[in-house]
């Protein structure tokens, strides 16, 4: 049996937006997150260049040497909008916030061997800033990004990354006083172990390649360091010695990291099969990071696993160069 | 075990400076005028960036947890609205006239600002400032969206919204916000944050926010008004992002006053230009009228205004150069805009009608001091006109202004029999503009300003054209083959309400729905 509700039917004159129906193959029923992004970026007839950086317009492909036909094929396959972002991010954070309060009520803060919180605090602490570097990067990809199909996901990204580096000071401000985010400041600073990583992430701050700075970020930094800090540091190494109470402080990112990651893959997979030229710009770009990555995640490997760092390093890059391999990278 | 129980409690605004500012870092590997391009050549001085007051104290995690909230909130009022036909609920088919100026004219710069902010949220030396401007960026990104989600109701079933995007880089009149966007998005981070931050959310978005969400309350637009209320926090968290970001920079070194005061000279009048627009639909296109635009201007601009700038004077700020101007217009620009738009109105993708003597009785008595004397007999003339079957229509092309790109239609302050008007002539071209506001503001950055994309010069010079037409084939119209650039779907799109589609048609739905 089914109950039906009569409602006044009334025929629609079209289904969607011209902008969208030019890139869904014609007038028919448009998702919100194709109304929300196809077609949305102005392309024409602009008035002013850009008084920060003349030799481009206001809106310009040319600001990457990757070159598309439709940039508009470069969709996020999540199919995020504002509304679907937001709404899913709050329940993420309500699992999230339920986490601490659980660590906190049963004071399993305070229960944490003190080498254990040492060593999370050592690795974990300094990465906020990593965290704070990914956010500026997206607002730069975001902000010189061409076509709405990688600005309004970029835009996303960047807050997101913000949320992880708020995260992470949460969490240093439960396990011990305020002074520990000096402490790992400090490090970051100075701190020989961190020195290759800061200074590759600052390198990235010069990149003007709105393509190159998605990739770099999104793809090689966080592609290596999540896996390795998130899956082998925080959810092996911490939790096999009595540290569990650190996963699930972090349990968002390694979550988050897996989303991240299909918006990643679909952007660069397309991008790649466009053709030959951008393959092997893709190619270029990721084996240069890559392997300064891999150099500068090197000491902090050693410092999260002593003896395995080597084990564990390999393992993270096989796995990268496999998910390079599968997106028709090759590096 | 060490069970350490007494932990120092953090303030609210230590915990926050530590989930902001404490982020960032000063580079060493690569020098910091390479990592922050942006943010010297405009002039400004900046000495400390941690004198920053943060306009708000708003974690990611709390903004989840408050935007989530809301749109849940929003998405089940615009799903609801397209499951009953919530658009014939609307008070009179006029009133999607000003739905669709909102959806052409102003929901295109909401999208804008996305990368304006994300623009200053990277480039701005200091984290906190950062911060806000990325919360800005977001914000701005779900304005759009969700306009663009409750209006795709509209375009279903009514004409004019089909084809914002295509029109907005194209239609004479979208020029005039599209400009105003491209001006300040082309613009240094200081400048845009002033233009757009202080001078346009901060003095004048109540006057353009709250007047089309007023309208939408009045007129049964419950899809529209929703996203009004849920768009106000937000709303709320820009304005105070405006008000302290003028503040620090005055603070910061006197040499920043003389440059903050010529960008507020400017884009305070280049926004008053843009608002002739919200006049035009509060005074006119709003079947069930909310408040006169010249009532709006008072208390928002000039009690509201005039409060904010006594506040400033203590830092050196006067009030913008074009006040008094702008004042004295509020009697006039809502009435020449509407003439205008009257006129041309084959023109533009949205219908213009005319008034009833009821209406018309309205803005006598809002307006006695115009009115009567300057436009009443100018509508009534034209309605007369309409009457005997002679809709006038103009076909031939405006001047546009070279700054704020409206037709030349303002009139002389002192004197509306006038149409004002000045002249520049920058190497050896002749630059025509509608006030010595706009003159000023184009002799000031010329460079800049020779560069605008006039619709009308371009429809001269033959920009204005599918590729596929000939215009040398005898049966070229011109005007038609503009009209089809700019993608109307002539007749439908443009001209008289009295006989629309758009007309028709709700009529007979809403027959359809309240009869048997």
């Amino acid at each position: 049996m089914s109950v039906e509700i009569k409602a006044v039917e009334i025929k629609p004159l079209r289904n969607t937006f011209t902008n969208v129906a030019e890139l869904i193959g014609g007038d028919k029923p448009a998702s919100r997150y194709q109304e929300a992004t196809l077609g949305v970026q102005a392309t024409t007839n602009m008035h002013y260049r850009p008084t920060w950086e003349p030799e481009f317009e206001l809106f310009d492909p040319r600001r990457s040497a990757i070159q598309m036909r439709e940039w508009y094929d470069l969709k996020d396959p999540r199919q995020l909008y504002y509304a679907s972002w937001t709404i899913q991010r709050a329940k993420e954070q309500e699992t999230q916030e339920a986490n601490f309060d659980f660590v906190e009520s049963r004071c399993l803060h305070l229960s944490l061997p003190d080498h254990v919180k040492k060593l999370a605090l050592d690795v974990l602490l300094p990465l906020r800033h990593a965290a704070w570097g990914a956010n500026m990067n997206n607002n730069e990809f975001c902000s010189r990004a061409f076509s709405e199909v990688l600005i309004s996901p970029a835009i996303m990204q960047a807050m997101d990354n913000l949320g992880i580096a708020q995260y992470l000071t949460r969490l240093g401000l439960l396990l011990d006083e305020p002074e520990v985010l000096d402490i790992a400041k400090a490090q970051w600073m100075t701190g020989e172990a961190w020195q290759p990583l800061r200074h590759m992430i600052e390198d990235s701050f010069v990149v003007r390649d709105f393509m190159e700075i998605f990739l770099v970020q999104n793809f090689v930094f966080d592609g290596l360091i999540y896996p390795l800090i998130y899956d082998r540091f925080v959810d092996d190494t911490l939790t096999s010695q009595g540290g569990s109470a650190v996963a699930m402080l972090t349990s968002f990112m390694p979550m988050w990291f897996g989303q991240s990651s299909k918006w990643v893959d679909g952007v660069l997979k397309v991008a790649v099969a466009e053709s030959e030229q951008n393959k092997a710009l893709i190619s270029q770009w990721t084996t240069t990071w890559r392997d300064r990555a891999v150099a500068a995640l090197t000491p902090i490997a050693a410092m999260a696993f002593g003896n395995n760092q080597e084990t564990m390093l390999n393992e993270v890059v096989e796995q990268f160069n496999a998910r390079a391999k599968k997106l028709g990278i090759v590096a | 075990m060490d069970m350490k129980v007494a932990k120092k409690k953090l303030g609210i605004k230590e915990r926050y400076g530590h989930m902001t500012r404490g982020l960032g870092w000063e580079p060493t590997y690569q020098p910091a005028d390479a990592v922050f391009p942006y943010d010297k050549y405009e002039g400004i001085k900046i000495h400390d960036w941690d004198k920053w007051v943060d306009p708000f104290r708003l974690t990611m995690d709390a903004y989840w947890k408050y935007q989530g909230e809301k749109d849940r909130k929003l998405y089940a009022v615009i799903e609801a609205f397209a499951q009953n036909n919530g658009h014939l609920n609307i008070t009179d088919a006029r009133y999607l006239s000003a739905i669709k100026l909102f959806w052409q004219g102003v929901s295109p710069l909401e999208n804008y600002v996305v990368q304006g902010f994300a623009r200053a949220g990277r480039h701005f030396r200091g984290e906190a400032s950062r911060v806000a401007c990325q919360m800005q960026a977001v914000d701005e990104l779900r304005h759009y969206q969700t306009q663009a989600h409750s209006i795709s109701n509209y375009n279903k079933y009514y004409n004019g919204f089909h084809s914002q995007r295509h029109m907005w880089d194209r239609v004479w009149y979208l020029s005039v916000p599209k400009s105003f966007g491209e001006d300040a998005l082309t613009a240094g981070p200081f400048e845009f944050l002033i233009a757009i931050s202080f001078s346009f959310e901060y003095v004048l978005t109540n006057l353009l926010f709250v007047p089309f969400m007023s309208g939408a309350a009045y007129n049964g637009d419950m899809s529209t008004v929703t996203f009004g209320f849920s768009a106000q926090s937000d709303e709320s968290r820009h304005m105070t992002l405006g008000i302290e970001a003028i503040k620090f920079l005055l603070e910061q070194d006197p040499a920043n006053v003389p440059i903050v005061q010529g960008w507020i000279d400017k884009w305070f009048w280049r926004g008053s230009k843009v608002l002739a627009l919200v006049g035009m639909m509060m005074d006119y296109m709003l079947p069930k009228r909310v408040m006169s635009w010249k009532e709006a201007w008072e208390i928002y601009a000039e009690e509201n205004g005039g409060a904010l700038f006594r506040d400033l004077a203590r830092y050196g700020i006067r009030p913008p150069k074009g006040w008094a101007d702008a004042c004295e217009a509020k009697d006039h620009i809502s009435h020449q805009v509407w003439l205008l738009f009257y006129e041309y109105g084959g023109a533009a993708a949205f219908h213009t009608w005319s008034l009833t003597n009821e209406e018309l009785d309205w803005l006598s008595a809002k307006y006695p001091d115009s009115f009567d004397k300057y436009y009443r007999p100018r509508l009534e003339f034209l309605r007369d006109k309409h009457a005997r079957g002679e809709r006038v229509y103009q076909s031939t092309l405006p001047t546009l202004c070279t700054t704020c790109q409206i037709p030349l239609c303002f009139t002389e302050p002192g004197d509306p029999t006038k149409i004002s008007h000045r002249e520049t002539v920058y190497e050896d071209e002749k630059y025509v503009f509608c006030s010595v506001h706009c003159q000023e503001i184009f002799c000031n950055e010329p460079e800049k300003f020779v560069q605008s994309w006039l619709p009308v010069n371009q429809i001269y010079q033959g920009n204005c054209f599918n590729p596929d037409v000939d215009p040398t084939a005898p049966d070229f119209d011109p005007l038609k083959a503009v009209l089809e650039y700019f993608k109307y779907n002539l007749g439908r799109d443009n001209g008289e309400f009295e006989g629309s589609e758009d007309q028709r048609n709700f009529a007979m739905w809403r027959g359809q729905a309240s009869k048997n």
